[in-house]
Parts: structure tokens; C-alpha cells; sequence
């Protein structure tokens, strides 16, 4: 069974679908869960707040290998801390979250998506795909070998090239929306149900 | 690189679709649900909901049909019609929309784009602005199109931009209904103006069109007629577009 950590920000409903699974708050449920979603939009601190009394169990679920995906802020907070807000991320990887800077913010809209290596979350889908961006910060892994796939964007003359995945053993993250992707985004999704 | 966007717009009234819709192979043409899903199998990049319904009591069902949407589609949507009030921007996103459009309350009231941007934040937060050519200005109007504002449309562009909207869904009446073209010289002039992206409507009838505005610096096209009716399919009018080298996503 798939947890789809619900911190009460945004309608999740179509990512139960695509996944199957339960939306919850409930840490024993999350606790008896084979597989953790944490799906996440909203400011850094506010929402590592609301993600407090989750925390160590869902550190505890990484720790004993269970699948765990992070969406859009649910990836960035995977890392140490974020130049959007005080305060600690999970810090499951090293490195931070830093803002876009000379391109226009928030890179919204759909933007291509080149993995850097293989990761089961893209099998089966085109190196280039294009995928749904909704974000202002993204992640600075420390380790670059956590990068999974990387995307390039472009505006106003300026060029910023940024992880747009991660993914080491079984801890994987996606700044795109994949439940917004269509059927790039469900193609993902599915992976990860099967892994 | 960022791919232009392609999208529908939907009429709806009392949840369901007004305007007649001929696709083939449609069980129900009124079911927003039915023809979102076919849109996006398609390969449409984005969907727009335009509420018609009159009355604030059957707004209830608006929201319904809100959630129903973002339980069955797996596009980005947008939802606009009649918002007067941050708690009303609040409960649709709550909903389950991923942004919402504002258009005559923006102009009655600049001060609700700058308190909405802050609840829903820019990105999720779009201004329509339908503009008419009036001999000197490209005027303001709004209540759909039936009041004339006497506002330039590029002053107003700014004005909404500086108070915090995230794009701008640019609606020109000259060419609306016509099939003729978008509004190329108000397009370029809104589009020079500001710095957030600028979404071209009205007036499609080919993929030329979709071309043209692309060409001038409009992030995406919106269309209605063009697609309902079946003249042009989205995967063709996409395949039009990659062939001519506009970044396009095509599956």
C-alpha cells in the first residue's frame, strides 16, 4: 500500500488515482505503508512545520529501504535547508535548495526533462520528455551523484541548467509535477507504484 | 527549454458545457469531464474553464465540478467566471484547480489582484483582459465583453503585473469570433509591456495563427472554436507547430 502524505495544502486526489493507495496524516498508517508519497507545494519552513510530528517516522520508512518520492517541495525537502525559510529540511541528502536568479520566477509551464542516469522512475520514457514546472527554488545536491535528471531553463537571455531529479537507492524526488504530466507524469507515477 | 503552450477553453454553465461541441465519438458533449479527457489526450498543455453560471447560489456546483476535474484530469486547468473575493480564489485552488483568472473584479477593485497573488501566490493567479481597438487606445472592457472601461489595456497590463499576477490571458474583441488570426499588433504591444508570460485568444481559425502569436512573444495560444468543431485536431496543430521549429511538446 502507497502513503500519500496529505499536509492539508492542495487536492491530491488525482495522485491517488493515478497510484492507488490512501491520503493520509496518520503516521501509523504511514508507518504500515510499503510505499511513501510526499507530495508538496507551498513555502519550505511552513510546510516542514505541518511535516514535524510525521518526521521520524517517514525517516525511519527511508532508513528501512521503502520506496519514497518526493514531489516539487517534497524532493527539496529532502535536502538540509532551503533560501526560502529557516529552519531544517529532513536532510536525507546533503546540500541545499537555492532560488532561481536572473531567469524569470516561478519557472512555470512544461519544460523538458534529461535524465543523467539510469533511474527506475524513467524507464520506459524518451530522454527530453517534457514535464509540468510549477517552482521558484531548486535543489544543490552536495553529492552530484544523487542527480537523476537535469533540465535546462532558459529565459530572458539567461540560462540555468538544475537537477530536475534525484535519486539514490530507494529515495527518489522530481521538481516536476508528474500528476500533472499526462501520460509522461502517469508513465512515472506507474514506475514507481511497480518498483 | 520552456515548450509553448497550447489551450482549450471550455464555457461552462450550471457544470455543464454550453457551446455546442462536435467530436466525434463523445458520449456526452455537455460532460466537461469527457471532453478535458479528450483534450488531453490529445495532447492539449492546459485547459481553462470559464464559468458562465449567473447566479452565486449554484457557485456550489462550480467547485464540484472543480474537485470532479482534478480527480480525472492530468493536465494543469485554470478556473475564471464571475471571482469577486479572495475566498472564493481560495476555495477553487482549494479545490483543486491550479489557477484562477480573475477579470472584472480585477478592474473594479486592483487592490484583490495584489491580496490574491499573496493567498494563492502569482503562479497559481491570471488576469484576463478582453481589449477592444477604440480609434486612439486599446480599451479595457469587461462584465464579458458588454462594458467599456476606458482604460488602456497597456497600462493596465502593467498595473496588474506590478500588483502580483503571474500571466496574463489576453482576450482581444476585434478578432474574437472571427477566425481571422489572434490580435497581432495588441498581442506584441502587451506582450513588449510585460515581463510575465502572455497568453494570445481570440480569433484563432488555423495553425498559422497559433504560429504568428508564438512568433511575437506569447508564451501560449487559447483556442475554443477552432478545436470544438474539429476543424483542426491539437496533435495536428502541434505537429504543424514542431515542423515549423517552435518548442512545442508533442508525446
Amino acid at each position: 500500500m502507497i502513503a500519500i502524505v496529505d499536509l492539508g495544502i492542495g487536492n491530491l486526489a488525482n495522485v491517488r488515482k493515478a497510484l492507488g493507495g490512501i491520503i493520509t496524516s496518520d503516521s501509523y498508517e504511514i508507518e504500515r505503508a510499503d510505499k511513501i508519497v510526499l507530495p508538496g507545494v507551498g513555502n519550505f519552513g511552513a510546510v516542514m512545520k505541518r511535516l514535524e510530528p510525521l518526521k521520524e517516522t517517514i525517516l525511519d520508512a527511508i532508513n528501512e529501504g521503502k520506496p519514497f518520492l518526493g514531489i516539487c517541495l517534497g524532493m527539496q525537502l529532502l535536502f538540509e535547508w532551503s533560501e526560502e525559510s529557516e529552519g531544517k529540511g529532513l536532510e536525507v541528502f546533503k546540500g541545499n535548495v537555492v532560488k532561481f536568479r536572473g531567469v524569470r520566477v516561478p519557472h512555470i509551464g512544461w519544460n523538458q526533462v534529461f535524465p543523467a542516469k539510469e533511474c527506475p522512475l524513467f524507464e520506459g520514457i524518451k530522454s527530453g520528455s517534457y514535464f509540468y514546472f510549477v517552482h521558484s527554488y531548486y535543489v544543490n545536491p552536495q553529492d552530484k551523484e544523487v542527480i537523476a535528471a537535469i533540465t535546462d531553463y532558459e529565459s530572458k537571455g539567461k540560462e540555468v541548467v538544475f537537477p530536475s531529479a534525484v535519486y539514490k537507492d530507494n529515495i527518489f524526488g522530481v521538481q516536476f509535477h508528474p500528476e500533472k504530466s499526462s501520460k509522461n507524469g502517469l508513465k512515472l507515477l506507474e514506475n514507481f507504484r511497480r518498483l | 527549454m520552456l515548450a509553448k503552450r497550447i489551450i482549450a477553453a471550455l464555457d461552462i454553465k450550471e457544470g455543464r458545457v454550453v457551446k455546442g461541441i462536435k467530436f466525434q465519438n463523445i458520449r456526452d458533449a455537455g460532460d466537461p469531464i469527457e471532453l478535458a479527457k479528450r483534450y488531453e489526450e490529445e495532447g492539449i498543455d492546459e485547459i481553462v474553464f470559464l464559468d458562465i453560471t449567473a447566479s452565486y447560489e449554484k457557485r456550489k456546483i462550480l467547485l464540484d465540478l472543480v474537485k470532479r476535474i482534478a480527480e480525472e484530469i492530468y493536465v494543469p486547468f485554470t478556473v475564471g467566471g464571475g471571482i469577486r473575493s479572495v475566498e472564493e480564489i481560495r476555495e477553487i485552488i482549494k479545490s483543486g484547480a491550479d489557477k484562477v483568472f480573475l477579470n472584472t473584479a480585477a478592474v473594479d477593485n486592483p487592490k484583490l489582484v495584489s491580496e490574491a497573488a499573496k493567498v494563492v501566490g502569482s503562479a497559481n493567479l491570471v488576469i484576463a483582459i478582453d481589449a477592444k481597438w477604440n480609434g486612439k487606445f486599446w480599451e479595457v472592457y469587461t462584465h464579458g465583453g458588454r462594458k467599456a472601461r476606458g482604460i488602456d489595456a497597456i497600462e493596465w497590463a502593467k498595473e496588474v503585473e506590478r500588483l502580483g499576477a503571474g500571466e496574463i490571458l489576453l482576450t482581444s474583441m476585434d478578432t474574437d469570433g472571427t477566425q481571422q488570426g489572434f490580435d497581432i499588433p495588441l498581442t506584441k504591444a502587451i506582450v513588449e509591456a510585460v515581463d510575465i508570460p502572455v497568453i494570445a485568444s481570440g480569433g484563432a481559425g488555423s495553425p498559422e495563427h497559433f504560429y504568428e502569436a508564438f512568433k511575437i512573444g506569447a508564451e501560449a495560444a487559447l483556442a475554443a472554436s477552432i478545436f470544438h468543431y474539429g476543424k483542426y485536431t491539437v496533435r495536428e496543430l502541434k505537429e504543424y507547430l514542431a515542423k515549423k521549429g517552435v518548442p512545442i511538446r508533442l508525446e
